[in-house]
């Protein structure tokens, strides 16, 4: 019995997603705005944003990539990956000089995951311009 | 940087709030679609919270 494989659509050229992604990093919903998607980028600017800036309001701390056990890696350097994918967010609070340790209390626990989960959804918003570049979604 | 001190339940309303918001947009390709699911993650959370909140008061005795 043939068994038919799953026809994996091609991959776009780099030009037509890696300007809309990288743009999306930098600038959260930018990449959304430069395919001309206003509304929704305006959505994830400010939803992305505000995120970000509660985070710091609340003084979350910023993780620094460490190693050791795996647990520690993965937490540290994870927590770094989701905080620089803010782009310009992280960016101008590090220039800023934005240094806040990590600190007891539920308010900078959860300024912490602000933090993080603000470059988390900007990952997701990326993937979105990216389907929309590559054609595979409006 | 002027400071916020939130309780639980505004940081965690806050927190669904923008989620629900990002997921709603990047995920249903109608706005129709973005709209529903928007508010539907909203709702989950929500009932999460309370849900989880109400176990923990009522499990801790």
């Amino acid at each position: 019995m043939a068994k038919e494989k799953e026809q994996k659509p091609p991959m776009p050229p780099l030009t037509a997603w890696v300007p809309a992604v990288a743009l999306g990093w930098l600038i959260p919903g930018g990449g959304h705005f430069l395919l001309k998607r206003n509304g929704r980028g305006t959505l994830l600017l400010v939803s992305i944003a505000s995120m970000f800036l509660c985070g710091l309001m609340m003084q979350g701390a910023m993780f620094q990539p460490q190693t050791g056990d795996l647990l520690t890696t993965l937490i540290n350097t994870g927590g770094f990956i989701g905080d620089v994918c803010s782009g310009i967010l992280f960016l101008a609070s590090q220039w800023f000089g934005y240094n806040v340790p990590d600190m007891a209390g539920h308010v900078h626990d959860y300024g912490t995951k602000f933090l993080v989960t603000a470059g988390l959804l900007n990952i997701l918003a990326m993937v979105d311009v990216y389907e929309i570049a590559a054609g595979r979604k409006d | 940087m002027p400071k916020m001190n939130l309780s639980h339940f505004e940081a965690a309303f806050l927190f669904a709030l923008f989620t629900s918001v990002v997921l709603g947009v990047v995920t249903k390709k109608t706005d129709r679609d973005r709209l529903h699911y928007g508010v539907y993650t909203f709702v989950c959370f929500l009932l999460a919270l309370f849900g989880i909140g109400w176990a923990m008061y009522l499990g801790h005795g």
